[in-house]
C-alpha cells in the first residue's frame, strides 16, 4: 500500500474510493457542563488521542450574571449582595475585598473600630476553612472517596451555623460594610466558636488519615498537573495553587491587610507543585487557620462594630426613634447611599482560592463607575490546558478538582 | 507596603529605563492614587516591549500579570482604557498600567510576555470590543454563543436587547427582544440635600438675597 494506514481503517483505493474515511485517532469529547465533576457549569472541550488529552478549551460564561454591570447600576451598599454570590463557598472573603476598597477610596481604612476588623479577620478564617473543606472533600469524590465529603460537609455546617448567627444566613450572609460589620456578635458566639476550634482537630486528623497516605488517592494525584514556580507565574496562578509550586507567597503576610499583621501564623508551601501537593497545602492551610481564629478569639475586645459616622453607617434603632437627624441619616442611607470621592483602587486580600482583587473607579457619585473582579479561579482555569496536555482523560478530572474551581467567581 | 515617595521614585526609574530601553517617551504620565497605589500611563504602540522590560528587569521584577481590564470612558477622545495590574513577588510591589484606545484601534497583545493574558483580553474583547493585535484566539469568553454587542460599554443598556427562553411550540431556546413590563428606573442621585441652598418655595427669598449680594449667583443650588 502506498498511503500508511490511517486510524486502522483499511486504506480506500479503487472502487470504494468514495466511500468517507475518518480519523479515529483523534476525537473530541464534550465534559460538561453538567458533568459533576466539572465543579459547576464548566464544559470542557477536550481534543484527545485515544484516551491522552492533546488539547483542552474550557468554555465558560454559563454562569455570567453580569455582575459588574449591575454593580455599575447600584450604590455600594446595594451592591454588596453581589459579592457573595461569586465564589459561593466563600462568601465573607468576597465580602472583604469590596469592603476593603470602599474603605480605601472612601479614606476611613484607618477609622474602623478595632473589634469589626477582628470580627472581619476572624470571618475571613472560618471562610477559608469553609471553603477548603468543600474542595477538599469533593476533590476526593472526584478521584474516588465518597467518606470525605460526607464527613465534611457535618463541619461545614458548624461553620455555617456562625455565619447564620451573625448574618441570619446560611450562604449569603451580606455580613461585611464599609466601616465594620452590619451588626455585633450575638452573645455566647464567642464561646461556641472557641468550642467548635477544640472540636475541630480530631476532625482534621481522621480526614487526614482517609487521604494523605491514601494509595488510591495517591496514584490518583501524585505528579498529575505538575506546574513549576515560573509556569504558575507566567499563568498568574495565586493563592494555594502558587504556593503548592514552591511559592511562599501569602498576600497575608507580604502585604498585610486588617489584622493579620497581629497574628502568627505559617504559610504551607509544596515542592513538586502537582495536584497532591495542592492538596497538602490546602489541609496546612486549614490548621493554621484554625490557629488564627484561636488567636482572634484572644484579641476580640467589646466595643463598637462600626464607625460612628451616620453618613456610612446607619444609625441604630434606638436612635431613630428619637432623634430627627438620624431619621433623615437612615432615609439617604438606604435610598442614595453615601458617595465616594473619585478615585481608583486595585485592591487585594488572600481569599481561600488565592488573589481576589476588586479594581473599583469610583466618580464621586453614589455608584461605582467600574468595578472589576479579578477572581483567582480565572487564572487557574485558564491554565488547564497547560495542566492537562498530555494526561489521561480520568486525570483531567483531578486536576480541575485541585484547582478549586467555582464558577460564580470565575463567570462574574 | 511602601509609601508614596518610594512609590514615585519606583514610577521615576521605571519610566526613565522604559524611555531608554525604546528611545522615546514611553511612559506619559506617573502618579501615585491615593499615596498608596502606582499608576503609570503608556504608550499603546510600546506596551510589549515595555511589558517585557517590567518583567526582566530586576530592579522592577513583574513576573505576573494579576488583572487585565477594559474601561469605558465615552467622553473622551480615545474612549477605551486598557488597565494592567502587575504583580512582582520578588521585590513585593505592585503597579498599574493604563493605556488608552478606541474601538478601531487594536492594543498589541501581551501573548508572549504572558501566557495568562489570553483569557483577560478575550474578556476585555467580549465586553467593551477592545482588539488586541496578535492575540490568536479572540474569541468571545463569558457571553453567550453568537451574542451581539459589548455589554460593558456605558452606552449598553442595562436590561440588555434579547432575551431568552424555551420555546415549548418549537421544542427549542428562542431569543426575543426584550420586553419590560416596566420600565427601567433610574433614580438621580446628584443633587445632594448639602449642596441645595434653595429649598422648593424659597425661590423668591433666595432671589431678594441674591440681589442683595448675600449669596451667590440667581439659584444657588439645585432646585427640582
Amino acid at each position: 500500500m502506498s498511503t500508511e494506514l490511517v486510524s486502522g481503517l483499511p486504506q480506500m483505493d479503487g472502487p470504494n474510493a468514495s466511500q468517507k474515511l475518518f480519523d479515529a485517532e483523534t476525537h473530541t469529547i464534550n465534559f460538561g457542563p453538567q458533568h459533576p465533576a466539572a465543579h459547576g457549569v464548566l464544559r470542557l472541550i477536550l481534543e484527545m488521542k485515544g484516551e491522552v488529552v492533546e488539547r483542552a478549551d474550557p468554555h465558560i460564561g454559563l454562569l455570567h450574571r453580569g455582575t459588574e454591570k449591575l454593580i455599575e447600576y447600584k450604590t455600594y451598599l446595594q451592591a454588596m449582595p453581589y459579592m457573595d454570590r461569586l465564589d459561593y463557598v466563600s462568601p465573607m472573603c468576597m465580602e472583604h475585598s469590596f469592603v476593603l476598597a470602599t474603605e480605601r477610596l472612601l479614606g476611613i481604612e484607618n477609622d474602623v473600630p478595632l473589634r469589626a476588623k477582628w470580627i472581619r479577620t476572624m470571618f475571613a478564617e472560618i471562610t477559608r476553612i469553609l471553603n477548603h473543606l468543600l474542595n477538599v472533600t469533593t476533590y476526593a469524590l472526584d478521584v474516588g472517596a465518597i467518606t470525605p465529603s460526607l464527613w465534611g460537609f457535618e463541619q461545614r455546617e458548624h461553620l455555617l451555623e456562625f455565619y447564620e448567627q451573625v448574618g441570619g444566613s446560611h450562604y449569603h450572609v451580606n455580613y461585611f460594610r464599609a466601616g465594620g460589620v452590619a451588626k455585633d456578635l450575638p452573645a455566647g458566639l464567642e464561646d461556641r466558636i472557641g468550642a467548635w476550634c477544640q472540636r475541630f482537630p480530631k476532625f482534621l486528623d481522621e480526614l487526614e488519615g482517609l487521604l494523605t497516605q491514601n494509595r488510591i488517592f495517591k496514584q490518583r494525584t501524585v505528579d498529575i498537573g505538575v506546574m513549576t514556580a515560573e509556569q504558575a507565574m507566567s499563568w498568574g496562578f495565586s493563592g494555594p495553587c502558587l504556593r503548592a509550586s514552591g511559592c511562599a507567597w501569602d498576600l497575608r503576610k507580604s502585604q498585610p491587610y486588617e489584622m493579620y499583621d497581629q497574628l502568627e501564623f505559617d504559610i504551607p508551601v509544596g515542592v513538586q507543585g502537582d495536584c497532591y501537593d495542592r492538596y497538602l497545602v490546602r489541609m496546612q492551610e486549614m490548621r493554621q487557620s484554625l490557629r488564627m481564629i484561636e488567636q482572634c478569639l484572644t484579641h476580640i475586645r467589646p466595643g463598637p462594630v462600626k464607625i460612628a459616622d451616620n453618613k456610612i453607617t446607619p444609625p441604630s434603632r434606638g436612635d431613630m426613634k428619637r432623634s430627627m437627624e438620624s431619621l433623615i441619616h437612615h432615609f439617604k442611607l438606604y435610598t442614595e447611599g453615601y458617595h465616594v470621592p473619585a478615585g481608583a483602587t486595585y485592591t487585594v486580600t488572600e481569599a481561600p482560592k488565592g488573589e481576589f482583587g476588586v479594581y473599583m473607579v469610583a466618580d464621586g457619585t453614589n455608584r461605582p463607575y467600574r468595578c472589576k473582579i479579578r477572581a483567582p479561579g480565572f487564572a487557574h482555569l485558564q491554565a488547564m490546558e497547560a495542566l492537562s496536555k498530555g494526561h489521561m482523560l480520568a486525570d483531567a478530572v483531578a486536576i480541575i478538582g485541585s484547582l478549586d474551581i467555582v464558577f460564580g467567581e470565575i463567570d462574574r | 507596603m511602601a509609601d508614596a515617595q518610594e512609590l514615585q521614585a519606583l514610577g521615576a526609574a521605571i519610566a526613565e529605563a522604559a524611555d531608554a530601553l525604546v528611545g522615546g517617551a514611553v511612559v506619559e504620565e506617573v502618579f501615585v492614587e491615593r499615596g498608596a497605589e502606582l499608576v503609570l500611563r503608556a504608550r499603546r504602540d510600546q506596551i510589549v516591549p515595555f511589558m517585557e522590560m517590567l518583567r526582566d528587569d530586576p530592579r522592577f521584577a513583574f513576573e505576573q500579570v494579576m488583572d487585565i481590564c477594559g474601561m469605558d470612558w465615552p467622553e473622551r477622545a480615545e474612549r477605551f482604557e486598557v488597565v494592567y495590574n502587575l504583580l512582582s513577588l520578588a521585590l513585593n510591589q505592585r503597579v498599574r498600567i493604563l493605556v488608552s484606545t478606541d474601538e478601531a484601534t487594536p492594543v498589541p497583545s501581551l501573548i508572549n510576555v504572558w501566557p495568562a493574558a489570553t483569557w483577560y483580553e478575550r474578556e476585555a474583547w467580549d465586553m467593551y470590543g477592545i482588539v488586541f493585535a496578535g492575540q490568536p484566539d479572540l474569541r468571545r469568553l463569558l457571553t453567550d454563543y453568537g451574542f451581539e454587542g459589548h455589554p460593558l460599554r456605558k452606552d449598553f443598556p442595562l436590561t440588555g436587547h434579547v432575551q431568552v427562553r424555551y420555546d415549548e411550540t418549537r421544542k427549542q431556546v428562542v431569543n426575543e427582544p426584550v420586553v419590560l413590563t416596566q420600565d427601567f428606573r433610574s433614580f438621580d442621585f446628584l443633587s445632594p440635600w448639602e449642596g441645595m441652598t434653595t429649598l422648593p418655595g424659597d425661590e423668591k427669598v433666595h432671589q431678594v438675597r441674591a440681589e442683595r449680594g448675600q449669596i451667590e449667583g440667581p439659584q444657588g443650588g439645585n432646585t427640582p
